[in-house]
């Protein structure tokens, strides 16, 4: 009864186009960021930025660049570890060459650079499909990562570990060990904000329709006019864009210290890839739901296992790996399509409620 | 050919009653000695033929006649060995997809080639690629120029879900229509694409008789209306013969006839070509 369009008119184009143009999605939003923007920066403190909020942001924005790659243009990727790691060292690089220079722009600017490499290894897309092109983007994952530990210049020449220089945003610490959490946190969250809306823009317009009709019939989608070569590396480049400024915050704000081997390896790209496949492909919501997912998951079976039942921290984790494996088969198997395909049935259901249809 | 001539469409169509009031004007789109070849396998030899403005030219033939791939080559997915297109005043080897599509070319396909995962209004709207300019700093804000043409193509999208009577299904995915619904979307997004000619090919393949009447009445409709070109490719004989203005016969790829419906049909090559001939 509480979630339903009848009597919300639409009086015009633009008003039928709007991102939400259900009232009840608008409040639901606005509530979501009152949350996020004016409860939470008071009551965070360390654990929770470093162990859940900080590592289910990044992951989403993450989520959300490979989900334009895989879930919108339908090129399967698997350097998304890779492509990350450029993000990380090339802030890095770009903040000790210029340390005067915004951290904002530090991020932006590497993943400018992420989306340069992203475009050099999307070039085979043109001529490879499918799985082919995961192994070819393989490729990227492999070649980056023993690029960053085996070229010195890219960790400045002293050891194979960057560790992330303290800076401050208006003012305000947000990177190196005393950060303080909230800065860290509002510092994130703009990020997120602004690029989620910049990715809805996006996949509902000229862009996103280019890439949706790559993904779903290419040959179709040509004689329509549309470049394949152009409008793939259009999406590699807004994808590893994304990624990369992923791994710059994870680097610099997350994590504080990297080396390549271990925070952007393979199994980054596979996390990444499932966290997408569970929230949807396709999917702007889905990508957020995947990461908090993937991210928050294992976080909370910890909690329940450890301090709740008290079991031995060893044996939780083996038990953590057994449900977290299973979880997943069984969201797949409820929900091929996704949580983000679950949360639409339950609108399209609660639209009808009580009635059946 | 200079000047432009009112068909005389032999009697057979228009439907009764009405009155054909269409003016066919001169070729637009020419086809000369085409060959194609995949391997060994010829698949269209030596044919040439034209496509006068504003008529319904039919392309008919046996299966495996080398329909399809004529229409290919026609919107530039294949490329011919030899032989040259016409087409708006210039001369080709071979067309180029894009600059087929950027002027006024639209197709639909035999097997559906919609974009599944899209809602039919979204279908119509990538008819509509061509038509919208605005960069990609306006595309990433959503607002100001892109906006405004998005708005603007959504008007003339509406105006195509009205003709073709699609409004309940705006919003539906198009890979959970049915059958028949998602042959007219797909018109549909060839008709967004406001196209000078428009390649049909098989469009009324699989369906039942109301939806053919359906189809063929879209097909005059916008033949007649908007004054598009259509090359139309079609098994139904029926729909063959009263829909269109001239034909074209293909046979293992030569072609063996050419010309109106009535001369098509007392042809003797075509009667062979689909009867067989017998031996004796």
């Amino acid at each position: 009864m509480l979630y339903r369009e009848t009597g919300q008119f639409k009086r015009n184009y633009a008003a039928d186009q709007q991102l939400f143009p259900i009232f009840q999605d608008k409040i639901l939003l606005a509530a979501i960021l009152v949350v996020a923007l004016a409860i939470i920066p008071f009551v965070i403190n360390d654990y929770w930025s470093k162990a859940i909020l900080l590592p289910f942001m990044v992951y989403a924005l993450v989520a959300l660049g490979l989900n334009i790659l895989v879930g919108y243009c339908g090129q399967i990727s698997l350097g998304t570890g890779g492509f990350m790691a450029v993000g990380a060292y090339s802030s890095y690089k770009l903040c000790t060459a210029f340390p005067e220079l915004n951290l904002i722009f530090v991020i932006l600017f590497s993943g400018g650079c992420t989306a340069a490499v992203g475009v050099l290894f999307g070039l085979p897309s043109l001529r490879i499909k499918g799985f082919y092109l995961a192994v070819a983007t393989l490729a990227a994952q492999f070649f980056l990562i023993w690029m960053f530990n085996k070229v010195p210049w890219f960790y400045n020449y002293e050891m194979s570990q960057i560790t992330a220089p303290p800076r401050e945003v208006f003012g305000f610490l947000v990177s190196g060990p005393q950060a303080e959490p909230a800065a860290q946190y509002l510092f994130v969250l703009g990020f997120i904000i602004v690029f989620t809306w910049i990715a809805l823009n996006l996949v509902r317009g000229r862009v996103g329709r280019s890439w949706m009709s790559i993904r779903d019939m290419d040959i179709a989608a040509e004689l329509l006019g549309i470049r394949p070569l152009q409008t793939k590396l259009l999406a590699f480049a807004v994808s590893s864009f994304y990624i990369g400024m992923g791994g710059a915050i994870i680097f610099h704000i997350w994590l504080g210290t990297v080396e390549a081997t271990e925070a952007f390896d393979i199994l980054q790209s596979f996390f990444v890839l499932f966290a997408i496949i569970i929230g949807g492909l396709g999917s702007v919501l889905g990508s957020f739901l995947g990461a908090a997912f993937m991210a928050l998951m294992p976080v909370g079976l910890k909690v329940v296992l450890v301090d709740w039942i008290g079991m031995v921290p060893v044996t939780a984790k083996h038990i953590e790996f057994m449900l977290v494996g299973s979880l997943i088969i069984f969201f797949l198997i409820k929900e091929p399509h996704g949580l983000a395909r679950m949360w639409q049935i339950a609108k399209e259901k609660l639209r009808l409620w009580p009635f059946p249809y | 050919m200079a000047e432009a001539q009112v068909i005389d469409s032999g009697g057979v169509n228009p439907p009764s009653g009405s009155v054909d009031t269409r003016t066919i004007g001169d070729p637009v789109l020419a086809v000369e000695n085409i060959i194609v070849k995949f391997g060994g396998v010829t698949a269209i030899n030596d044919v040439s033929f034209d496509v006068r403005k504003g008529e319904i030219r039919a392309i008919i033939g046996p299966n495996g006649a080398g329909k399809s791939s004529m229409l290919n080559v026609l919107n530039g997915f294949y490329k011919p060995r030899s032989g040259q297109i016409k087409f708006a005043g210039k001369t080709f080897p071979s067309m180029d997809p894009y600059y087929a599509a950027s002027h006024g070319i639209a197709r639909t396909f035999q097997n559906i080639a919609l974009f599944r995962g899209m809602s039919t209004l979204d279908n119509l709207m990538t008819g509509r690629l061509l038509k919208m300019k605005s960069n990609f700093f306006w595309q990433c804000l959503y607002f100001g120029p892109a906006q405004k043409e998005e708005l603007e193509n959504r008007a003339h999208v509406e105006r195509v879900i009205d003709f073709l009577e699609i409004q309940p299904i705006r919003r539906t995915p198009v890979g959970r229509l049915p059958y028949g619904l998602q042959k007219r979307v797909e018109l549909g997004r060839a008709l967004a694409m406001d196209p000078d000619i428009l390649l049909l090919d098989e469009p009324m393949a699989g369906m039942n008789v109301e939806e053919k009447e359906d189809m063929s009445r879209f097909i005059m409709d916008v033949n007649e209306e908007f004054g598009t070109t259509v090359i139309l490719i079609e098994h139904d004989m029926g729909v063959v013969m009263d829909l269109s203005d001239r034909v074209v016969v293909l046979d293992y790829g030569v072609k063996i006839a050419d010309g109106t419906p009535d001369e098509v049909r007392a042809n003797q090559n075509v009667i062979d070509a689909y009867l067989g001939v017998s031996h004796d």
